[in-house]
């Protein structure tokens, strides 16, 4: 089985070549690739065009285009109800969940369109994870069998691999140090922060391209919130990260890119240091500056 | 306010909380009459021989239930068999597949057919099972009662899955799992001790079901040997018992009463045990 995996993909899989069916996940970890060798106008790792979603009658996104940079943090921004949530969702097909939501425009992830009719979803989500704002693990499963759900649920069997990549999920979650000696305790037995690490490292784990992050430190203590912020800009030396957030000194210090959506319109997409310092909307410089929203 | 308004205030507090106490303790009341009528009645039949000997005819006293027993047992293994996968798998669509119209007829159907008589339910068996197989058997025994157990199980399953926390599924979702794996594996293995609560309080809803059997499995005085000829079943045989104007028979039927209470508060108990252990999970 885990000679079968290894034949998979062992990095992420280039523009335009569709991830094959038969290997539900990739059995190594993705290698960093060279930073420097790669130049800032590779490919984007998401290229999202004309983004509109509609819920019923009500259109919650409206024709929203931007790029998002891999192996940076993109920080989308704005007041309740703007669209940021959904949009963090259609990015990886789990607005679908919704049974009237309608989406138009297009969304490539390194270059492959994640809309087209031969895409499952499944197979997007387990390139495009997410963790949530609320954390979730399992209450069922140990510490350990979180870590590894993802992977196991998607048929991968080998033992030692599942032990390498929890242990190595969880060391990059920061999460370790913490948990190593009560792998088999219930999940729910962690702290607060500890459990949205665990969620991280859960997602971690199917070792996917780009990681959505909705809101994941507004539910926690300062000292947890900075941990996970920590972590966010440890990750992004391997992954493309797109967070959604409330708090604008968050998107401020973690961010390198930054969206700031408002009633489903995107105004303003910039680098973090250019929308934090001299905006060129108006309504961003109210927004980050807290005159309104 | 003056000290005669607090008094009639008392007073009237006084009489609610009297009238609703004894209304109460009459919903005890028939629980504890019953059972200390059953032991009075039926504690001197039941002996070693009740549970291993068969019935003795007419005139012999002593023998006993053995074959009632496992009959019961029998029938509600294949009352399972039926109305566990169907309930469950009903359940589970209702609850995850289906957002159409289609749903709420389905609750509505399961909802009337939780009220239809039990010996209705006997009567169709009877058409469908027993006609064409031309005769009784414990097959159409276990039939009728799994098929009453559906609507039951399918209703308690919905409820149970419904409480799973949308979290879970989005987050398995998430991870690129299947729905089908996300379902077994996170949702119903999550709601599963709700799900086992469930099957348990229809097996116990049906184990006393009689008028249904007298249809179906029509009961029998020997061991059954063979699942397509006719069973013996608690409820039967104090049926058959209780109406006869033997005084051995009698008290035989009594015990065959307490036996079958007891059986019925024993799955109770271990639904009491399922749920306390779940409220112990969630408070932790």
């Amino acid at each position: 089985m885990s000679l079968a995996m290894t034949t998979g993909e062992e990095t992420n899989p280039p523009a335009g070549r569709p991830e094959p069916r038969s290997v539900p996940v990739r059995a190594a970890a993705p290698k960093a690739r060279d930073a420097a060798a790669a130049p800032r106008t590779a490919v984007p790792a998401l290229a999202i065009r004309q983004l509109s979603v509609c819920f019923g009658a009500n259109q919650v996104l409206k024709e929203v285009s931007l790029e998002i940079e891999a192996r940076a943090v993109t920080a989308i921004i704005g007041p309740s109800g703007c669209g940021k949530s959904t949009f963090l969702r259609a990015l990886n097909r789990m607005h679908e969940l919704v049974p009237e939501a309608r989406m138009t425009g297009e969304i490539r992830l390194f270059g492959e369109d994640i809309y087209a009719s031969r895409v499952e979803p499944v197979i997007v989500r387990r390139r495009v994870g997410m963790v949530f704002q609320k954390s979730n693990p399992f209450p069922t499963m140990s510490i350990a069998d979180n870590v590894t759900v993802g992977l196991r649920l998607n048929g991968l069997r080998a033992r030692a691999t599942l032990l390498d990549r929890m242990e190595q999920s969880l060391r990059m979650a920061a999460l370790w140090d913490e948990v190593k000696d009560r792998l088999h305790a219930p999940a729910i037995s962690l702290s607060g922060g500890q459990q949205q690490r665990l969620c991280i490292a859960r997602a971690l784990a199917v070792q996917p391209e780009v990681l959505l992050m909705d809101e994941p430190a507004s539910a926690l203590d300062p000292l947890a919130t900075a941990k996970i912020e920590d972590l966010i800009l440890e990750l992004k030396q391997d992954f493309t990260i797109v967070i959604v957030t409330h708090n604008m000194q968050q998107a401020a210090r973690i961010s390198d890119f930054t969206a700031f959506l408002y009633l489903g319109e995107l105004i303003e997409f910039d680098q973090t240091r250019k929308i934090f310092t001299s905006p060129s909307k108006q309504q961003t410089e109210d927004y980050v500056t807290g005159r309104f929203g | 306010m003056t000290t005669a308004n607090h008094r009639w205030r008392g007073f009237k507090n006084g009489l609610m909380q009297s009238v609703t106490l004894t209304c109460a303790i009459l919903v005890i009341a028939p629980l504890v009459l019953v059972f200390s009528h059953l032991i009075a009645s039926g504690i001197g039949a039941v002996n070693w021989d009740f549970f291993t000997k068969l019935p003795k005819p007419v005139g012999e006293t002593g023998g006993g239930m053995a074959n009632a027993i496992v009959g019961t047992v029998v029938l509600l293994g294949i009352a399972s068999l039926v109305g566990v996968p169907v309930g469950v798998l009903g359940g589970v669509y209702l609850s995850e597949y289906s957002f159409s119209r289609l749903n709420g007829w389905i609750r509505f159907a399961a909802d009337v057919l939780n009220g239809v008589p039990s010996i209705i339910w006997g009567m169709v068996v009877y058409e469908l099972v027993v006609l064409p197989r031309k005769g009784f058997s414990a097959w159409a025994g276990g039939i009728v009662l799994g098929m009453m157990m559906i609507p039951l199980i399918m209703r308690t399953t919905e409820e149970v899955l419904q409480l799973v926390p949308n979290g879970y599924r989005e987050a398995a979702l998430a991870l690129g799992i299947a729905q089908w794996r996300t379902i077994i594996q996170i949702v119903v293995r999550t709601a599963l001790k709700g799900i086992v609560t469930g099957v348990l309080l229809s097996l116990a809803r049906v184990a006393g079901e009689t008028a249904p059997l007298l249809f179906t499995a029509l009961g029998n005085s020997n061991w059954n040997r063979n699942l397509s000829d006719p069973i013996a079943a608690l409820p039967l045989q104090i049926f058959s018992y209780a109406i006869s104007p033997y005084d051995d028979w009698h008290r035989q039927a009594w015990a065959g009463a307490l036996v079958l209470l007891l059986l019925i508060t024993l799955i109770n108990v271990g639904v009491r045990v399922l749920t306390r252990d779940r409220f112990q999970q969630s408070a932790r």
